[in-house]
């Protein structure tokens, strides 16, 4: 399935939930938020919370910022 | 009151108690290892920090939080590069869910060549903000009347520009800094345009009760120095103010007595 990562398409094997494609990318998932079609997903669903095709996903962290 | 007092002297914003009254940006640093030192020296508790999205491509890229220890610091997520209101709630919600913190900093610019807030979208941003029950410090112009709107809709602490971002002319505007002192319940803050140390003294002598700064520190050729400085220049200022100024007199006042002279 294709979705659409930081406005990137990216391929991945269906079904997966949020926290396999933090595993699968190798990202931190206790140093970042998500967001799935402009809602938020917390920490505690990252399990639970399957991705589907043609999903929006915005992962974002903290940067140096005034 | 005796010179011991000023140490209880906090800064409470939104319940939270702080004993430090700099807070610093950790945008224009060369590296995030000078950004941390900067940090200590500056003897900051708050530091601002923006979302962004996170490198796909390099996962292993240095994160800001593996430098700046969130247990140590409060974060304050900005709204940086906002422009309307629903942009600024989709930003804090997920700096929110990064950090867990409720405590955020509101800037919806206006103009790219002044960085000057845009006051309506402001007003209006704060209003969602705090109807989803984020604190709300907000950067805002030095227009008493915007910042007592500002506080009215609930923000828990005024930040109005001394001058433009990242310009360090220092603070332009002491009559209207002073006006939204002396109005505002909750704390006020000069955010932007400090240069050195005099300028963030001079904020803190008009009755501000912080001062946030990036460039001042991040842009100086020696940041960690400068971070010092301008922790002395915060205390300097608080504690002169504290302390009450002489009146100031027109012509000379001789220190040593007349009386008695050979």
């Amino acid at each position: 399935m294709k979705v659409q990562i930081n406005g990137e398409m990216r391929d991945f094997e269906a079904p997966m939930s949020v926290l396999q494609l933090l595993t699968v990318m190798n990202l931190p998932s206790q140093k970042i938020a998500v967001e799935l079609n402009l809602e938020i997903v917390p920490k505690s669903a990252y399990h639970s919370q399957m991705v589907a095709a043609s999903d929006r996903i915005e992962i974002v962290h903290f940067i140096g910022g005034g | 009151m005796n010179a011991d007092s000023s140490k209880d002297d906090v800064l409470t914003i939104a319940g939270r108690r702080f004993s430090s009254r700099l807070i610093i940006g950790t945008g224009k640093y060369v590296d995030y290892a000078e950004n941390a030192a900067a940090a200590e020296a500056a003897g900051a508790e708050i530091v601002t920090v923006a979302v962004r999205r996170i490198n796909l491509s390099d996962p292993s890229a240095p994160m800001l939080i593996d430098y700046i220890d969130p247990k140590k610091y409060t974060f304050l997520p900005n709204t940086a590069g906002c422009f309307t209101g629903e942009d600024a709630v989709r930003t804090l919600r997920l700096a929110r869910e990064a950090g867990g913190w409720s405590l955020v900093k509101l800037e919806v610019l206006g103009d790219e060549k002044t960085l000057y807030p845009n006051m309506p979208e402001t007003l209006r941003s704060a209003e969602l903000l705090v109807k989803e029950g984020f604190d709300v410090m907000v950067y805002c112009s030095d227009d008493p009347i915007m910042a007592k709107q500002l506080e009215d809709i609930g923000c828990c602490a005024i930040m109005p520009l001394a001058a433009p971002i990242g310009s360090g002319l220092g603070v332009q505007n002491p009559i209207n800094i002073r006006m939204i002192i002396e109005q505002s319940k909750v704390p006020v803050l000069v955010d932007a345009g400090v240069g050195t140390a005099s300028d963030a003294a001079i904020a803190m002598e008009l009755g501000c009760d912080g001062v946030l700064m990036n460039t001042a520190i991040a842009e100086a050729k020696n940041p960690v120095l400068m971070a010092q400085a301008m922790r002395h220049a915060v205390i300097a200022g608080r504690q002169a103010y504290l302390a009450g100024r002489m009146a100031k007199r027109l012509y000379a006042d001789p220190s040593s007595p007349l009386a008695g002279l050979i």
